[in-house]
């Protein structure tokens, strides 16, 4: 199967082993997006590398670009600024939703529903244009800087984010109506592709994919970063870990984000939105690692530093590879149609699992 | 640790450096009246802070003891970095220690694996474990150190997700895991010469060697 299908925005090779109709067997073939990511960060500076991190999940780039500037601020002991904090969080819920959205439209078109891929780039796009007016980029984003932001928000950011979560509850309705009791997608996704929790783990699959088996385990609640501590929400969790299960976790995961946009623009702090860093970046040497939770689940980034400005070595923990590798667990003994709803189930960017 | 932390800088606050020394002039002038003015900002700038903040500190709590009375001479060395633990251990018990610290330490996840090079030191490459624990909700990290030659063993057995980890660390690196079900390239194309994580390799490297085979002419580079 592949080098190239629709359900992967990249490319993907999947080598089938089959009994008639039925997969007995699978094996991924990856890297046809491979870019050296950790070998450029070694010729760079802290500062010149951030904007490449956006080209891992490029649908999700202000989750990895949050991580990243994270990780240097660990590495340096510097904080970012409460009010940094606070827009920080906003973002990366916002794109929470959005690479939800790109996923919702994408895997309800390879199972066959043409529809909702519609719906959800309408609301997706409400969410580029804020990201544009922030930035002034839409995918790429590069919209956080080590230490805190560039950028005040613009005039009417928390009107038009109160706007767009206001109209986005019945929006998550209206997907719904589309699917969640449709009998087509009930049938094409119920009891496909389980993975145990017991499984889950043993593979270190993270996000949505280990929730939806059962495991109530968030990075934003288990280690808080930005300012989730002050925010309440709930998570999601499944209990039989089907394609099904995985589609409602990430339906309320949706309307959660959208809560905690909802008490984030209540009350943004006043105040600096960049922490004291200096030009030129030369964090004491050592080590660090620190991982946030991305749309796809646990982001980490390994970096050493030895004093200079360019970090010694960066190492990138891609939720996208890890979860991809359950995919020969998931797959077996099911149907070749399946095996494209077990692909979008994952919920992979292969910019992310090459990088 | 040949090479890595020498011992942290004076000039440890890379945050204070800048804005202090244009401050610095303004606010304390009586208090170096004879020296130069360049010498102020560098001689007050790391004067009034308290002596360098230490980042690297040995680790010894209660987990540490009990992990080295069970294993003793296998754990070479307990840290912890910025409030991270880290643990360097006998790379030949890697396999029997990882079993430990799965079943009973309950450190259930292995949420990383990577590796480091530093060439200068005898055994120069760091193989990098990023463990997590559910139930307790903390990390770990596990080191080992290995030359080229010596094989790491494969904790393939303990955590499934290793597989393809390993695979990548020995694509980017060339080290060897022992017992592993399927060690071959993942992310580079099967014919790929070197290992491109490792220090030696140079990033123009394959740029001026692919011109000069396909071009017959010497890179611009």
């Amino acid at each position: 199967m592949g080098p190239q299908h629709p359900s992967t925005h990249g490319v993907l090779r999947v080598k089938l082993k089959l009994d008639g109709e039925r997969v007995i067997g699978s094996e991924c073939i990856i890297g046809y997006l491979h870019r050296g990511v950790e070998k450029i960060a070694e010729n760079r500076t802290y500062q010149q590398f951030a904007p490449y991190v956006d080209r891992m999940d490029y649908v999700a780039a202000v989750s990895s670009g949050l991580g990243y500037c994270e990780a240097v601020e660990k590495l340096l002991v510097v904080e970012a600024p409460p009010r940094a904090r606070v827009i920080r969080t906003i973002l990366t819920e916002l794109q929470r939703i959005a690479s939800h959205l790109l996923w919702l439209g994408t895997h309800a078109l390879d199972i066959g529903a043409l529809t909702p891929l519609f719906y959800c780039f309408r609301e997706r796009e409400e969410i580029l244009k804020i990201f544009e007016k922030y930035c002034g980029a839409r995918l790429t984003t590069h919209a956080f800087r080590i230490g805190g932001l560039q950028y005040e928000a613009y005039d009417t950011f928390e009107k038009e984010v109160e706007r767009f979560c206001k109209d986005f509850e019945s929006r998550i309705v209206e997907y719904e109506d589309l699917l969640t009791q449709n009998r087509i997608w009930i049938g094409r996704t119920k009891g496909v592709g389980i993975l145990t929790a017991a499984d889950a783990i043993a593979f270190g699959v993270t996000g949505p994919v280990l929730r939806a088996s059962g495991v109530k385990w968030d990075i934003r609640k288990a280690a808080p970063y930005a300012a989730y501590d002050q925010y309440k929400f709930e998570i999601p969790v499944g209990t039989t870990g089907d394609t099904y299960d995985r589609y409602l976790v990430r339906m309320e995961e949706m309307r959660q984000s959208r809560l905690i946009c909802l008490q984030a623009i209540e009350n943004i702090p006043a105040g600096p939105i960049l922490a004291k860093v200096g030009k030129v970046l030369k964090p004491p040497p050592g080590e660090v690692y620190h991982a946030i939770e991305a749309p796809k689940g646990e982001i980490g980034y390994y970096i050493v530093s030895d004093g200079t400005v360019m970090p010694y070595r960066v190492h990138i923990r891609p939720p996208s590879f890890i979860n991809l590798q359950a995919f020969d667990r998931m797959v077996r003994g099911h149907l070749v149609a399946d095996v494209v709803a077990i692909i979008g189930t994952i919920d992979i960017v292969l910019g992310e699992v090459d990088r | 640790m040949a090479d890595e932390p020498n011992e942290p800088k004076p000039p440890q606050v890379p945050t204070g450096d800048k804005p202090a020394s244009t401050t610095a002039p303004v606010s304390t002038p009586p208090a170096t009246p004879a020296s130069g003015p360049a010498a102020p900002p560098k001689a007050a700038a790391p004067a009034p802070p308290k002596p360098p903040v230490v980042l690297q500190t040995p680790l010894n709590n209660e987990f540490v003891t009990r992990f080295r009375a069970k294993f003793g001479a296998a754990l070479l060395e307990a840290t912890e970095d910025r409030k991270q633990a880290i643990l360097t251990v006998d790379r030949a018990r890697l396999v029997e220690l990882a079993l430990h610290l799965r079943d009973e330490e309950k450190f259930d996840m292995l949420a990383d694996l990577t590796a480091v090079d530093w060439p200068k030191r005898e055994k120069r490459f760091d193989v990098v474990l990023n463990l997590y624990s559910f139930p307790k909700n903390e990390r770990l990290r596990l080191k080992v150190h290995t030359a080229d030659a010596e094989a790491v063993p494969s904790v393939v057995s303990v955590w499934p997700t290793a597989n393809w980890q390993e695979r990548e660390v020995f694509d980017m690196f060339g080290i060897i895991f022992s017992g592993h079900p399927d060690l071959k390239r993942i992310l580079l194309p099967d014919e790929w010469q070197g290992y491109p994580l490792r220090k030696d390799y140079d990033i123009l490297q394959q740029d001026t060697a692919w011109v000069r085979e396909n071009l017959g002419i010497e890179s611009g580079q």
